[in-house]
């Protein structure tokens, strides 16, 4: 399943550190933050089983927007952050 | 033997010697990707704006597929990840960050400078950008966004800043000569003389 541009999805509020020994590349500030897809940049193999030389199956990579105000306590405005996410960390909302 | 003990220069040599052996990189490939990391520096990313700000065609193709665009200016690219442009324009103002380590456009920019890879930027960028562009003596009026791309994973950024004022009827070399590492950052906007 692909996510369309403009789809709003929620980032998982998951902390597979606190199991193991992981390679996470969702930064820690943005798990449970609810942004807007704005493109699919291409499907890319899963780093999190690459980094222990694991078989990584491609999963689907996204530029992902966020307003500052629903990230820092509505602060920030008009600012935002746009950051590339795996499509097994976003929820549809 | 420890291998954490023995010395780099050995090392080296013995693994390069190994990889000749067993048929996986050649000395050529080595030469040919030391001479590349050696040649990659903020000129060419430099040379790439120049270009967008002269030539409209050249600049969609370096926002449609930044990699393909410094390929057509000779900027090798061969194995390197994909390259995204982030265009600056008078609504959006664009800063790149990566907070989990210190990815970078390489092949554009060379080296990542020491300031970009320090925890105090990589924390202040996406928690107060506004803050962080004081330091720089950058200011973004109040209106238009700021836009901080946290580079996480596998493409990496550089910025297309705005054509600064009084730059009017300037040759592509002049104008690449205005265009600073920062510029291409987010961290700095360029400026005429």
């Amino acid at each position: 399943m692909t996510l369309d541009a403009g789809a709003t999805v929620r980032v998982k509020d998951d902390w597979p550190e606190a199991r193991g020994p992981v390679h996470i590349r969702t930064p820690h500030y943005i798990r449970g933050r609810t942004g807007t897809i704005v493109r699919h940049l291409g499907d890319f193999p899963n780093p999190e089983d690459l980094a222990f030389a694991r078989p990584a199956a491609a999963s689907p990579l996204y530029h992902v927007a966020f307003p500052m105000t629903g990230v820092w306590n509505g602060q920030g405005a008009p600012d935002e952050l746009l950051i590339e996410l795996y499509g097994h960390w976003l929820d549809p909302v | 033997m420890n291998i954490l003990e023995t010395d780099g220069e050995r090392l080296l040599l013995a693994i390069r010697g190994l990889l000749a052996q067993k048929g996986i990189v050649s000395p050529a490939e080595i030469a040919e990707r030391i001479a590349i990391t050696d040649n990659a520096s903020p000129g060419q990313g430099a040379r790439m704006v120049a270009k967008a700000w002269t030539d409209p065609e050249y600049k969609a193709s370096m926002l449609a597929d930044g990699a393909k665009a410094a390929e057509a200016l000779n900027i090798p690219m061969r194995g390197m990840p994909p390259l995204g442009v982030l265009e600056n324009t008078p609504e959006v103002h664009n800063l790149v960050v990566c907070t989990l380590c210190s990815c970078y456009p390489r092949a554009v920019l060379g080296y990542p400078p020491f300031w970009y890879k320090s925890a105090a930027y990589r924390s202040k960028a996406v928690r107060d950008p506004r803050g962080l562009l004081a330091e720089w003596k950058t200011t973004i009026a109040p209106d238009v966004k700021i836009r901080v791309v946290d580079s996480t994973a596998d493409y990496r950024w550089m910025v297309l800043p705005m054509r600064p004022a009084g730059t009017e009827g300037w040759t592509p070399e002049q104008l690449a000569a205005i265009v600073r590492e920062g510029d291409m950052v987010g961290v700095t906007v360029p400026a005429a003389g």
